[in-house]
């Protein structure tokens, strides 16, 4: 159990040792460089006028759905992970129990295409 | 590596062991910021080789300096914070960025025992880690407060959450063949010579692999969240300065992240093509494929026109996540009925 963490000791180190190389560099730009802000600089890009209103407005529900069916498959690859480490031990039994899973899910798949989720015009 | 680093002190105190690792870390992270400096360099003098110009030949010998020229060039500009956005979340954002395309790197197997750390679960953390830099691309786009930036972050987070589904698939099939999580174990898996390297058994998952990487990281030709045509620089448009350094520093470090992580699946890691070549040490063989890998990302941008966004997100889900799918419960059934498994599990 200690050795396991401290396999990650290095990997903490490094978290902090990148993060404090990202502030320095932004931090040290921020510093060194002359910074004369006025109102035209600052404001949102756009094309020659001044934005309308806020940027943060409806967007596509797509992107949404985008992410649920994500969240299914990325769970499914979560749940395939030990199952493909272990297959040599779990034999040909765990193969079927996957494969009825995989199976399942095939066919909510299968039913999301016919409801036409997966489609971008 | 770090035991390597730590054993040559000769004397045993925690103090001294915590040198060790940041002493292995930085051993890593210097070469690295260096390397993405002449990859950006080499992508660029590639791109123009394909087109029949010049590229940058001006700053040092043959241009080599160029990208130090461009990186002190925006280290000295003013860091233009916009009126209108979050600015905690708007400099967090980079930040994330390029921590994430860093500390990926503490898992990547240059030469036997020689990474930062052995995970036992190595290929899930990459995995997780890249999952991760999602992020730092949809918080620049809302914080920036500009409709490009927003639509380019929104573009951004779909076509990578939809091609890592692909990429998950992807790995499954590999972990089956070698039956660790440990990237060392993928490189012992494949040694003895290049016949035994995994894109031969796995070519067609190679393939897909590949074209995701290329979704993952935002290269041509699925580079749309900054499509400059149409979002003229997607989730970047309001970065300047170092803001945006980390950015393109985090991109270009995540490339040769992807080439590493192809190079340590499908092409043996540090192992030499032939046993007859085995004197050479491991890491310049795991260099040389990482290097390998980004020519073949610097090519594909050079030649490949760019992809409409509803024909990537069609390749994504209809094409690759089917496909990827067949492949898992194909190389399954394979393995399981010609008992070619890994008993150790």
């Amino acid at each position: 159990m200690q050795s396991l963490l401290m396999q990650y000791l290095p990997i903490l180190i490094f978290l902090g040792i990148a993060i404090g190389l990202s502030v320095v560099f932004v931090a040290a730009a921020w510093l060194i460089a002359r910074q004369n802000p006025d109102s035209e600089k600052l404001s949102a890009y756009e094309c020659g006028f001044e934005a309308f209103e806020d940027a943060r407005h409806q967007f596509d529900v797509r992107f949404y759905l985008v992410a649920i069916l994500f969240i299914i498959f990325d769970l499914e690859v979560a749940f395939l992970f030990p199952w493909a480490v272990t297959l040599g031990k779990i034999g040909v039994f765990g193969f079927w129990s996957m494969m009825a899973f995989l199976g399942v899910l095939t066919i909510g798949f299968i039913y999301e295409w016919k409801k036409g989720a997966l489609e971008w015009e | 590596m770090v035991e390597a680093i730590y054993s040559l002190f000769g004397v045993e105190s925690p103090l001294l062991y915590l040198t060790a690792i940041v002493l292995s870390i930085l051993a890593i992270v210097l070469p690295l910021l260096i390397s993405v400096a002449f990859a950006v360099y080499f992508d660029r003098k590639i791109w123009a080789a394909v087109q029949m110009r010049r590229g940058p030949n001006v700053v040092g010998p043959f241009g080599l300096l160029q990208s130090f020229a461009d990186g002190l060039k925006l280290f000295v500009k003013e860091t233009v914070v916009p009126a209108g956005a979050n600015k905690f979340i708007f400099l967090m954002a980079p930040m994330i960025t390029f921590t994430l395309a860093l500390i990926a790197w503490a898992v990547i197997p240059f030469d036997a025992g020689m990474m930062i750390s052995d995970l036992n679960v190595g290929i899930l953390y990459i995995l997780a880690i890249s999952s991760l830099g999602v992020y730092g691309i949809i918080m620049s786009g809302w914080a920036s407060n500009s409709r490009y930036a927003f639509l380019g972050g929104l573009r951004s987070a779909a076509q990578m959450v939809s091609y890592e589904v692909s990429i998950g698939f992807v790995l499954v099939c590999v972990l089956m063949a070698v039956g660790s999580l440990n990237l060392s174990d993928v490189v012992n898996a494949q040694s003895g010579g290049f016949w035994n390297w995994y894109f031969i058994p796995f070519f067609p998952i190679f393939i897909i692999f590949f074209i995701s990487a290329l979704a993952e990281t935002n290269r041509p030709p699925f580079d749309l969240p900054e499509a400059e045509a149409e979002l003229v620089a997607g989730y970047q448009v309001e970065y300047s300065s170092m803001a945006f350094a980390l950015f393109f520093l985090g991109e270009y470090a995540n490339i040769l992240l992807m080439s590493a992580v192809m190079a340590v699946l499908f092409f043996g890691g540090w192992e030499a093509p032939i046993p007859a070549l085995d004197f050479i040490p491991g890491i310049f063989w795991m260099l040389a494929k990482i290097a390998f890998g980004f020519w073949m990302f610097a090519m594909v941008k050079a030649f490949v026109p760019r992809y409409r966004y509803d024909q990537l997100m069609r390749l994504g889900w209809k094409v690759f996540l089917p496909l990827s799918l067949f492949f898992v419960v194909f190389y399954a059934g394979i393995m399981v009925a010609f008992d070619l498994l890994p008993s150790q599990g």
